[in-house]
């Protein structure tokens, strides 16, 4: 299987602090990828190097065989990495469909013209894109919510809602950062079948982030231990799980959760 | 009250709309604040009376049909505004309110000393064009406009940049275009009332454009709601007529006028309309969200089991 993601020699310093300090990994596609580590340890400054949000200190990322390093978020997004936030980003005030709505509108290429005059063009893509929403919402079992502000939604839903408007951009490549923060046993559970189940019917690689071991150990294939920023191990979970290094950097520091 | 009077305060109340209308696309759906638009309003009317004062009468004028004076000021403050908007739209957050309130000073200051358009003194013999019927076409169109582009990707683009910038940039979105397309849309109408007022008053003034006109704009476009072209269009309409018809209280009108806004904005913070449209699709949304609302508070009340189905 080929790599649809490679970071190499990742460096990102802020000030005298390296949170990222000389990282390298590829993500094979259609896998799913666990990026673990302790509180700091610069997880979630990987998640912004490679959408973009930051610019990298050093090295490169790789997708798809072209490096994106320096590209604006909007651009890579519109190349298929799209990602979710560990502190909720939702759009707050909208509804939950027209949060997927306006999540849909690559799909679209009418101008302004068009949306102005109410043109046959603006019609006839506008209708595909409420579709499109219509029919995630309902493939990720959203739609009785489909009216509710997004903000008064429950926190588990809120999670799940931003992963569904992630997938409104086709991604190729999905970035989770803790999805799973703040969820029960059981709904961790749930998310965890979801994840696998999205890449399956989506066809993507996923990326993700957490610090519940179970969701981790359970459904990533390859994972990344990351400490104060350097890459302590690689390896199938079973490996990592018995590794000194990662037992030592893990101890007393995740038994939090 | 007689009619050539109440005509008159209906007029400046659909010229100020016209401004409200563009701000609200800036203000009120993407987000950004502006105390500077009156700078665009200024621009407006000295480019509209440059086009249509007579040569006869000033030295700087040329002549032209209203309508080219429409369209030059509405071009203007366009073009301006782009510019405007290269410099300062990756700024962050509250130092593009900073720049405009920078760039309206700057305008009026520039207007004080161009001899030619009267300097601080100001140009009379602006040609007396502005009608009612035509004030009320372009706020019509201008309305038309504006509901079709917001409810459109376009639109929902700049209120995703509103809501969560960040992810609106992670969802794709092209976050300074968006902003740019705001600011010059609300440049234009600014522009184009701007004109109208030119053409109103048959006299204009650099001082005519000061800060207070664009923290006022501003004012009507939170006072109508954020994001709500009713809101805007009432809030106008209020906001303009109320200090006339308290004109009778004379040094109390400000206070008044100050009161009446500080007591809706208490009783409803989120502005007259608080984001919702007084149209039938409007109040079916709302509805349909308090609905929604009510029936997840009920299935939260019902146990947790409401929250299970995760997968
Ligand atoms: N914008 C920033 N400016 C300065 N320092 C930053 C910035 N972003 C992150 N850091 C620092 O970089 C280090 C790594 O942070 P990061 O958020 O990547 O950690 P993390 O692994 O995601 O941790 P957590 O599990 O708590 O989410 C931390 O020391 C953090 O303080
Ligand atoms: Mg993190």
């Amino acid at each position: 299987m080929a790599d649809i993601l490679e970071i190499s020699r990742l460096t990102k310093r802020f000030g005298g602090l390296a949170a990222v300090n000389d990282v390298s990994f590829s993500v094979p596609e259609g896998g799913i990828f666990g990026l673990i580590g302790p509180n700091g340890a610069g997880k979630t400054t990987i998640f912004n190097l490679i959408t973009g949000v930051y610019s990298l200190t050093e090295g490169d990322v790789r997708f798809r065989g072209k490096s994106i390093s320096g590209l604006p978020p909007f651009k890579i997004a519109d190349m298929g990495i799209t990602r979710t936030f560990q502190n909720i980003r939702l759009f707050k005030n909208l509804t939950v469909f027209e949060n997927v709505l306006t999540a849909c509108h690559l799909g679209a290429s009418y101008s302004i013209i068009d949306s102005v005059l109410r043109l046959p063009r603006f019609r006839k893509e506008e209708k595909a894109l409420f579709k499109k929403a219509e029919n995630l919402l309902s493939i990720m079992g959203l739609t009785e919510r489909r009216d509710l502000v997004a903000n008064n939604l429950p926190y588990g839903m809120q999670r799940r809602l931003e992963i569904v408007r992630a997938l409104a951009l086709d991604p190729t490549l999905l970035l989770l950062d803790e999805p799973a923060a703040g969820m029960n046993p059981d709904e961790t559970e749930q998310l965890m079948r979801l994840i696998v189940r999205i890449r399956d019917e989506f066809k993507l690689s996923v990326l993700v982030i957490e610090h519940h071991m179970d969701l981790i150990m359970g459904i990533c294939e390859q994972i990344v231990v990351l400490n104060f920023g350097i890459k302590l191990a690689e390896g199938c979970a079973a490996d990592i799980s018995k590794d000194p290094k990662v037992i030592e950097a893990y101890l007393g520091a995740t038994e939090e959760v | 009250m007689d009619w050539f009077y109440i005509q008159g305060i209906l007029m400046l109340a659909g010229i100020n709309l016209i401004a409200v209308l563009g701000l609200s696309l800036l203000t009120g759906f993407t987000g950004l604040f502006s105390f500077g638009h009156a700078g665009f309003m200024a621009i407006g009317a000295y480019l509209g009376a440059f086009m249509t004062v007579s040569p006869t009468t000033s030295p700087a004028g040329l002549g032209l049909p209203f309508a080219v004076g429409v369209i030059a000021g509405g071009a203007g403050a366009g073009i301006v505004s782009y510019f405007i908007g290269r410099i300062t739209l990756n700024l962050k957050g509250d130092y593009f309110c900073i720049a405009t309130l920078g760039f309206g000073e700057a305008i009026r200051l520039i207007l004080n000393n161009v001899q030619l358009f009267g300097g601080s003194r100001g140009w009379p013999g602006v040609p007396y064009k502005s009608t009612l019927p035509a004030i009320i076409i372009v706020d019509i169109l201008a309305v038309i406009f504006l509901a079709n582009l917001v409810r459109s990707r376009h639109g929902r683009n700049m209120i995703a940049v509103r809501e969560e910038e960040l992810a609106a940039q992670i969802a794709g979105i092209n976050v300074f275009k968006y902003k740019m397309i705001a600011l010059v849309v609300s440049a234009v109408y600014a522009g184009v009332a701007g004109v109208f007022f030119g053409h109103y008053m048959t006299f204009i003034q650099p001082k005519m454009f000061s800060m207070t006109k664009s923290t006022e704009l501003t004012i009507i476009v939170i006072f109508g709601g954020l994001g709500s072209i009713s809101g805007s269009v009432l809030g106008a309409l209020l906001l303009t007529a109320l200090p006339e018809i308290l004109r009778a209280f004379e040094i109390w009108r400000l206070v008044f006028y100050g009161a009446a806004v500080i007591l809706i904005m208490i009783s409803r913070p989120k502005g007259l309309m608080g984001g919702m449209e007084l149209t039938p699709a409007g109040l079916r949304k709302a509805r349909n969200e308090r609905k929604a609302r009510i029936l997840a508070l009920k299935e939260s009340k019902n146990g947790q089991n409401g929250e299970a189905g995760l997968g």
